[in-house]
This record gives C-alpha cells, sequence and structure tokens, in this order.
C-alpha cells in the first residue's frame, strides 16, 4: 500500500511538472539559480568521482590485461566504460546524494513551515514555482555534467596508464577513440538526462509530501537518496537495454 | 374608490446581503478521525469575523478549506457565489487571488529577505515596475509599522516582526479577504496587543472582509463584529461580542472564564 503510494506521488509531481513546464510565468532567475546549483556546483564532486574512476579502472584493467600481453586495449575499456556506463551513473549516483536529498529538505522545510501553503495562498501554483525549475535544471544539466565526468575520467585513465604505468601514451590516445562512437556517447548522455529527471522527481515528490516536523524532513531526505538511487540502478539495466 | 399603488420599493432593502464566504455542511476526516463534522458559516462583506475554539478543535483546518488549501470530503465553499472545491483549477486560481492570508508562525520565504518575501506576490501577479513594487512594499511596511526592515533576513525577525511582515504580504495586492491563522499565538501580551492594533488598523483602512483563528479570548472581543465558536468539529454559536458574553452554553461560558468543563478534563 505505502508503495503503490510512493508510485503515485512520484507520477503525480512528474505529470504535474510536465503540465506547468511550458506556462508562464517563467522564472527565468530561478532557473538560473538552479542551473548553476545543479551544475556548476556539483561539477568539484562528479569531476573527483570521475577522475578516481577513471584511475582505478586503468590499475585495474592494466593488471589483468597484462597476464596477456593486452595491456593496449586498457584505453579502449577505459574510455568505453566510462562513456556507456560509470560517468551516468555514478555521476547520477553522486547527484541523488547531493541534488535529491538537498531537494527534499528544501521543500519538506518549506512544507512543514507553511511555506508551500504560502504560496498557494498567493495564488501560486508550487509546482510551477519550485519544481519545474528543480526538475528543469536537473534534466538540462545533468548530460554536460556528465560529458565533463567522461572527459575527467579518461584523463584519470591516461595518468594511472602512462605517467604510472608506463603505457604508450600515443597509442594510448589513440585506443582511447578507437572504439567509441558517438552512439556510446548519446545513449550516455539520454541515461544522464533520465537520471536527473528521476533523481529531481524523486527528491521534490518527498519534500513536497513531508509531514512530520524536523523528524519527517529528516526521513524525506533520506528516503529521497535511497530511492533515488535505487531507482536511478533499476532504471539503469533497462535504458541499457533499450539504447544499447 | 381608485387603488394606489403601493410605493416602490428600494430593491437593495429587499435583496438579503449576499454572503462574501459561505460555508455549507463542510466535513473533512484526516485517517479516520473527523475534524469537522457539518460546518456551516455565513460572513458578510466588511465584516471582521472570528472563529474561536480549543486546541484540536479544526480551527486551522476550517481556515484553510475557505481558501482552498484542504479539499472537504463533504460540503461546499462559496466564496463570492463561486464553489471553491468544485471550481476548475484556473478558476481556483483566480478565486485565491481575493485572499491574502497571513500564516502562525508568518510562513515567510527563508530564502528571501523581508522586502523580496512582501515583493513577491506583486512580481507574480502584476505587471509592476521595480519602483512601483518598491513603493507598495514600503506602503504595506508602513501599514504594518515597520520600518526600516526591508533588507533584513526573515530569520533576524522577532516572532511579533514576522507576523507583521506576514500581514504585509498578506495586504500587498490588496485582497478582498483577509484570513488571520493565530496572529497572536506565542507573543507576549504587549506585542499580541500590537498585533491586535495592527489587524484593527487595517480592518479601519481597507475595504476587506477578515476571518481570524484564535484562541486568545482577549484579542477576539477586540477585533471581532461577529465571533463563532467551534466545538467538536461543529459550530456551538455565532454572536456580536457583547451577546457573545451572555450565551448560556456551559461550554462558552467555560472557555470564557478559562475554567473547562469535567468532561474535558477526563
Amino acid at each position: 500500500m505505502a508503495a503503490c503510494e510512493e508510485v503515485g506521488r512520484f507520477f503525480y509531481i512528474l505529470y504535474t511538472t510536465l503540465h506547468w513546464m511550458f506556462r508562464r510565468p517563467f522564472d527565468l532567475k530561478e532557473w538560473g539559480r538552479q542551473m548553476v546549483r545543479v551544475g556548476v556546483d556539483s561539477l568539484p564532486v562528479v569531476g573527483l568521482t570521475a577522475l578516481f574512476t577513471g584511475m582505478v579502472m586503468a590499475l585495474q584493467t592494466f593488471r589483468g590485461f597484462e597476464r596477456f600481453h593486452a595491456e593496449g586495449f586498457v584505453a579502449s575499456v577505459v574510455s568505453l566504460s566510462l562513456v556507456r556506463e560509470l560517468a551516468p551513473v555514478l555521476s547520477a549516483l553522486m547527484m541523488s546524494g547531493r541534488i535529491g536529498s538537498a531537494l527534499a529538505a528544501e521543500l519538506g522545510t518549506m512544507r512543514v513551515t507553511e511555506q508551500i501553503d504560502a504560496l498557494y495562498a498567493m495564488a501560486t501554483e508550487p509546482i510551477h514555482y519550485l519544481v519545474v525549475p528543480r526538475v528543469g535544471a536537473c534534466v538540462i544539466m545533468l548530460p554536460p555534467l556528465v560529458m565533463c565526468a567522461n572527459g575527467i575520467g579518461i584523463l584519470g585513465g591516461w595518468l594511472v596508464a602512462v605517467k604510472l604505468l608506463g603505457a604508450n601514451p600515443v597509442v594510448y590516445w589513440q585506443r582511447t577513440f578507437q572504439f567509441l562512437d558517438l552512439n556510446d556517447i548519446m545513449s550516455g548522455l539520454i541515461k544522464a538526462a533520465v537520471f536527473g529527471l528521476i533523481l529531481s522527481v524523486t527528491g521534490c515528490a518527498k519534500g513536497y509530501f513531508t509531514s512530520g516536523g524536523a523528524e519527517g524532513v529528516g526521513r524525506a531526505t533520506t528516503a529521497a537518496v535511497v530511492m533515488g538511487s535505487i531507482v536511478i540502478l533499476l532504471s539503469d539495466f533497462f535504458l541499457t537495454k533499450i539504447l544499447f | 374608490m381608485a387603488n394606489n399603488p403601493p410605493p416602490p420599493r428600494d430593491p437593495a432593502s429587499t435583496i438579503p446581503t449576499l454572503p462574501k464566504i459561505a460555508v455549507i455542511d463542510l466535513w473533512k476526516a484526516f485517517r479516520g478521525k473527523e475534524v469537522l463534522r457539518g460546518v456551516d458559516l455565513a460572513i458578510a462583506p466588511g465584516e471582521s469575523f472570528v472563529i474561536l475554539g480549543g486546541s484540536g478543535a479544526g480551527k486551522s483546518v476550517l481556515l484553510k478549506h475557505l481558501i482552498g488549501l484542504i479539499q472537504p470530503d463533504r460540503g461546499h465553499v462559496i466564496v463570492d457565489g463561486e464553489d471553491l472545491p468544485c471550481a476548475e483549477p484556473a478558476v481556483c486560481l483566480q478565486i485565491r487571488r481575493k485572499f491574502g492570508m497571513s500564516f502562525q508562525e508568518g510562513a515567510l520565504f527563508d530564502s528571501m529577505n523581508v522586502f523580496e518575501n512582501i515583493a513577491f506576490p506583486l512580481r507574480r501577479h502584476t505587471r509592476k515596475s521595480e519602483a512601483e513594487i518598491s513603493a507598495r512594499v514600503q506602503e504595506c511596511l508602513e501599514a504594518v509599522h515597520l520600518h526600516d526592515v526591508g533588507r533584513k533576513a526573515t530569520s533576524e525577525l522577532s516572532g511579533g516582526m514576522r507576523r507583521r511582515v506576514g500581514f504585509a504580504r498578506a495586504i500587498a495586492l490588496q485582497p478582498e479577504i483577509l484570513l488571520f491563522d493565530e496572529p497572536n499565538t506565542g507573543l507576549d501580551p504587549l506585542t499580541s496587543a500590537v498585533i491586535d492594533d495592527v489587524i484593527i488598523e487595517m480592518r479601519e483602512r481597507l475595504p476587506v472582509t477578515m476571518v481570524t483563528i484564535t484562541h486568545d479570548m482577549r484579542s477576539a472581543f477586540r477585533i471581532a463584529d461577529r465571533i463563532a465558536m467551534l466545538r467538536d468539529g461543529k459550530i456551538l454559536a455565532v454572536a456580536p461580542p457583547e451577546e457573545f458574553r451572555q450565551l448560556p452554553d456551559p461550554y462558552i461560558q467555560g472557555f470564557l472564564a478559562g475554567e473547562p468543563l469535567e468532561e474535558e478534563v477526563a
């Protein structure tokens, strides 16, 4: 029963967000603020995650591949796995922790302090004013963030393979792009946009329907991260099945 | 004998004044617990109407029904002839623009300063220039006797100031109906009296209908044209302040004297 309620709330927020997305007034200032918060401010976290993921990938695959003298393919494995899978999923999981939780806490606090009721009372639809810019910013900013993560992750792999383990730099760059095509990059970016939608709608739904004071806000924040991450991982499988 | 025609009647005298807000047989339950059990009310235009009641009587729930923040299980809330629960969302938004609401703790947006809070409805619903908005915000702040607080963060305000900024925001769009949710709760007697004075002054200066919910007797008798007593989700009585004091109902007399009935204590 509770699960049905959760699913219902998710789709209610999704539906009403889409319903209000293209209606006036467009609060461009708020959109801009949210895009900076989601995109620019998240770059260090996403960049660090990608850098070390690329480095670990290179380290692990190098040690494995050298057993059958295939070190030259380390670059291909690092770039393909990052672009197709690791960068979108790990970035989305990090963003779920950073942004999903913040959205739930922010909207949850606004709910319990009657700020959302105040918006209604001022003839302003809270979904339009609060949720639309936040969801929009996540959907728009996740793909560029993942593009940055792709680049930083590949750089991390290069650092370990070339500078630490002594791989040939020319061959490494050549192999990085040899098996990578536009379709791989595009599918990663589509995944990123869908994950942005999932984590933001989950966070907003959890916050929007918060009840029970400070304790309720705490519960909503935790649930936003847990549920957001689980739904991202589940949808990753189905997206991979459809896109590849 | 010629029949003299009856003298022409003033049409206005024959038509009873339509209530600004009419509540008809309103029912609401939360998780099986009935909070409102058939509330009926009629609030006249320009009236200052106070709803009294103890904690948990359903006052806040009733007030939120008046502006459509809560949908009733059954019954009607009619504002200027429009049934709010049945109205289309777009009509609902239009009806809500007639309201200004002041919340218990102010419900100020904590991401904005005082000026931005009051300017919010003006920026959202009018095409006023920044200079006009600034002038209107100043006007609203003066109406609640606040000066030089525009740049302050809402977290820097005292409880009484928060309420008054909430009032200023509520009147920014010059609403026809003002709702006050427990404006005196948690305030010291002096600040509480200042809040009452601001409400009385607003009532004299603005052509508005006011609905206030409170459990503060002193405040209720100062600001009300009529007082209603809500008990267990039903309206027990409605009367002008002086008549209200004389009502023989033991619960009301107990409430006025601050002495609960035996059944309440049990």
